[in-house]
């Protein structure tokens, strides 16, 4: 199987700090990979990374068949490839649910106002929230925002789907609602790259596991196997999540 | 306090006054459009031009709010003079008050784009705008939102500062309240008058505004915040 996202030793500082110190791992389509480990151990910069988002100064980071570390990276193309979700949802406020869903598929694919409401019900439909389409994000719930916030990114029909912490920001309840919206996408073949606290959706959804540490990868692991762990530090890290 | 006062002899002038009334709405109304829309480049330059540009668009701003606006008038008025170009007083005036207006509307379009949380750039970034796109849809819309009511307050007021531009003899309201008190001797009468119709001309533009306001910001409209 050919890899959606490859990366290979990829190196990241902010200043002194280094970030990504030698990072690698690959991404199969269809597959679901869960980062997790402390915060600081580069998981996010790792996952902005592959979108562009951040800089790399060394190593390689191929995403659909674009090379992000290129000199030539066509952006927007890179950008019709992947979607990202952020844990501050960051939905634009003057916009209503459908809007906020049409904007994209309207500006950039150049579709027309009727297709694109059509395009915006449907996703929202997928995310369970087809009754919200004329309200406003204040008027929604953290979860709910969210979940408009990848029906936003679905619409766009991306090839990879990146998750920023998305629930990081929600009570246990709404939480729930939202995972359980990315377990669908899961199962619908969606290829996945998601930075998550939520030890037991890990468990349950991701194909792999990557424990990032110190900036490197330091563990890889299938789903299943979490609670079994090799290396000492990963077994603290778990242990540590009862 | 033994002053007659003597309005009659201001009858024979309605016209006039009405003219006067409608060349200050066509003044302010074409100052507050090339304006806003002046301002808001300066401001988007400001943001996210050139270093050379943000400077040229700085210097520019700091000089029109550090002199007075009657001193600028002048200095528009007699500058064309001296390039040798024949303008009538009129457009000489909305000139010098766009000159005036743009820098104050950059200042406040400026406010407003830095409101707009770097996330959402990101974030449109992310689905594929441009930065055309992404400034219109998601940084300017917003920010005018945001600061709808200071730009009122700065358009109202560049409608009754038109009255300065009396002094390179535009024929606004003001001027003629000038000839007519001239013709009439009843000063006090005429800018009783004139002063009234300022503040009658002051409620329509906010009217207008709000109205405006309301059909635009579509968000404010549906959960009754207001404007």
């Amino acid at each position: 199987m050919s890899a959606v996202v490859k990366l290979t030793d990829v190196h990241k500082s902010f200043g002194p700090l280094k970030v990504l110190n030698g990072v690698s791992f690959e991404v199969g389509r269809g597959e679901v990979v869960a980062m997790i480990g402390q915060s600081g151990s580069g998981k996010s910069t790792a996952l902005r990374c592959i979108n562009a988002l951040e800089k790399i100064e060394q190593g390689s980071i191929e995403v659909c068949g674009h090379a992000i570390h290129g000199e030539k990276l066509d952006k927007r193309a890179l950008r019709l490839d992947v979607g990202i979700v952020f844990q501050s949802y960051n939905l634009f406020p003057h916009l209503t649910a459908e809007q906020n869903i049409m904007l994209a598929p309207t500006c950039v694919k150049g579709i027309g106002r009727r297709e694109a409401r059509e395009l915006a019900r449907d996703c929202l439909n997928r995310v369970g929230l087809a009754d919200k389409a004329g309200h406003y994000p204040e008027q929604l719930s953290g979860g709910q925002q969210q979940r408009v916030a990848i029906a936003r990114s679905l619409a766009m029909q991306p090839k990879v789907m990146l998750f920023d912490e998305v629930t990081s920001a929600l009570d246990p309840q709404l939480t729930g609602e939202v995972l359980r919206v990315m377990e669908d996408l899961a199962r619908g073949g969606m290829t996945m790259i998601l930075v998550t606290h939520e030890m037991g959706f890990a468990r349950k959804v991701a194909t792999h596991v990557i424990y990032m540490r110190q900036g490197k990868v330091w563990e890889v692991l299938p789903g299943h196997r979490l609670n079994d762990p090799d290396t000492p530090e990963l077994r603290e890290f778990i242990g540590s999540d009862l | 306090m033994t002053y007659q006062f003597e309005f009659s002899s201001l009858l024979p002038y309605w016209r006039e006054f009405l003219d006067g009334v409608w060349l200050t709405l066509q003044l302010s109304a074409i100052s507050t459009v090339l304006g806003f829309t002046g301002g808001a480049l300066c401001a988007i330059a400001r943001a996210d031009g050139p270093p050379w540009l943000k400077r040229v668009v700085g210097a520019y701003v700091e000089v029109i709010r550090n002199t007075p606006l009657l001193v600028q008038v002048f200095l528009v008025y007699f500058g064309i003079a001296v390039l040798g170009i024949r303008v009538d007083a009129n457009l000489a005036a909305v000139l010098a008050l766009v000159v005036n207006v743009v820098a104050y509307t950059c200042e406040i379009m400026r406010a407003g784009i830095e409101s707009v949380h770097k996330a959402q750039v990101e974030a449109a970034e992310c689905l594929g705008l441009n930065r055309r796109q992404t400034y219109w849809h998601v940084i300017l819309r917003p920010a005018i939102e945001r600061v709808y009511p200071a730009l009122v307050s700065q358009y109202v007021l560049l409608m009754l500062a038109s009255s300065i531009t009396s002094q390179i003899s535009a024929e606004e309201l003001t001027a003629v309240a000038n000839r007519i008190q001239s013709d009439t001797f009843r000063s006090f009468e005429t800018y009783i008058v004139v002063g009234l119709l300022y503040l009658a001309l002051s409620f329509v533009v906010r009217w207008a505004f709000w109205g405006f306001g309301m059909l635009v910001f579509t968000r404010r409209r549906k959960l009754g915040t207001a404007l």
